[in-house]
């Protein structure tokens, strides 16, 4: 059978999701973001909440997540998405409100608001993108930044002494009483990418159902401020990060 | 037993060259143009060896844009 001959509507196994629009991502060649967008907008068309799910775009690079996601978005201040999710949820408590947040709007800026939105057991769901840098303003360092690090603030690598301790912030949400969920997933691998997806289709379910709060981290790469190419920053993602920040359930009181 | 048989097309316009399907590919089916590039200039992923194709979707899984399509027949 010829190529041509498989290529027809009802053999199709998979092509983009249909709320993922004909934007052009802004995103560099190879950034975790674009495969989370895309899992985003799977997880919403497939539990029929287009129409219901309010999404809080952050500060950072995500910053236009709101011109690729065809749902309604409110655009936060930075650090600030968790503050906006409350009020949208307290105020739509039959929607799916989520935020998407990198490591610099979730755990720099925003660890109070972050801390106490799951403290308070907002039944919000937090999608947290951890690559461990901030991409967007040209690769300094962030709270998540592993030891040694080089990077723009750190070009020695950064020193505990001086810099302080890599935040495993997912950790410290676990131990709150008001989060009902609390997972670290990766998206490098097509297996990974699976199980990432099954994570924020749990996570937009709690918030759907009024749980309590869900924080889904996902092991991001960076290779621009990492400056790898994209195949040697997700080897390299593998090697070291998931030393720091293992993979798997934190926690998880939802069965 | 019946052997899966699939085809990809891929919307090079939207695809930024990051080489993650490459490297996902577990047939060798996927390659960049070395010598050709999009309008926005990258050098686009693009099916070298469509007959090993499986249709097992692991590129368009961990592709970032959104670009690859899979088909999948069983014969």
């Amino acid at each position: 059978m010829e190529t041509k001959d498989i290529i027809t509507p009802e053999n199709k196994v998979y092509s983009a999701p249909r709320l993922l629009n004909d934007s052009t991502m802004h995103y560099c060649p190879g950034c975790s973001h674009g495969v989370v967008h895309k899992l985003v907008a799977e997880v919403i068309d497939e539990m029929g909440l287009e129409h219901n799910a309010i999404g809080i775009a952050p500060v950072g690079c995500a910053v236009f997540a709101y011109k690729y996601i065809d749902v309604d978005w409110i655009e936060a201040a930075h650090g600030r998405a968790p503050a906006l999710a409350t009020a949208a949820k307290r105020l739509n408590p039959d929607r799916l409100v989520f935020t998407y947040q990198g490591d610099g709007d979730f755990a720099a800026i925003g660890t109070a608001e972050s801390i106490h939105a799951a403290n308070r057991g907002e039944n919000i769901a937090i999608i947290f993108i951890n690559n461990g840098i901030y991409g967007m303003t040209g690769g300094q360092m962030a709270p998540t930044t592993l030891e040694g690090v080089k990077t723009a603030t750190t070009p020695y690598g950064r020193n505990v002494e001086l810099n302080g301790y890599p935040l495993d912030i997912s950790r410290l949400m676990a131990q709150l009483d008001g989060t009902c969920y609390v997972t670290r997933q990766s998206v490098h691998k097509p297996a990974a990418v699976r199980q990432a997806k099954k994570a924020i289709r749990k996570a937009f379910e709690n918030s759907i159902n009024r749980r309590g709060c869900s924080v889904v981290e996902i092991l991001g790469t960076c290779s621009s401020g990492w400056k790898m190419t994209p195949h040697q920053a997700n080897l390299w993602m593998e090697e070291h990060m998931k030393e720091k920040y293992p993979i798997g359930d934190l926690k998880n009181n939802v069965e | 037993m019946p052997k899966p048989k699939g085809a990809v097309t891929i919307n090079k316009e939207r695809c930024k060259g990051c080489d993650l399907c490459v490297v996902a590919c577990p047939t060798d089916c996927l390659q960049l143009q070395k010598n050709d590039v999009n309008n926005r200039g990258y050098h686009y992923a693009s099916v070298i060896a469509p007959d090993n194709c499986i249709g097992c979707a692991s590129c368009a899984l961990v592709c970032p844009d959104a670009c690859i399509e899979v088909y999948k027949i069983m014969i």
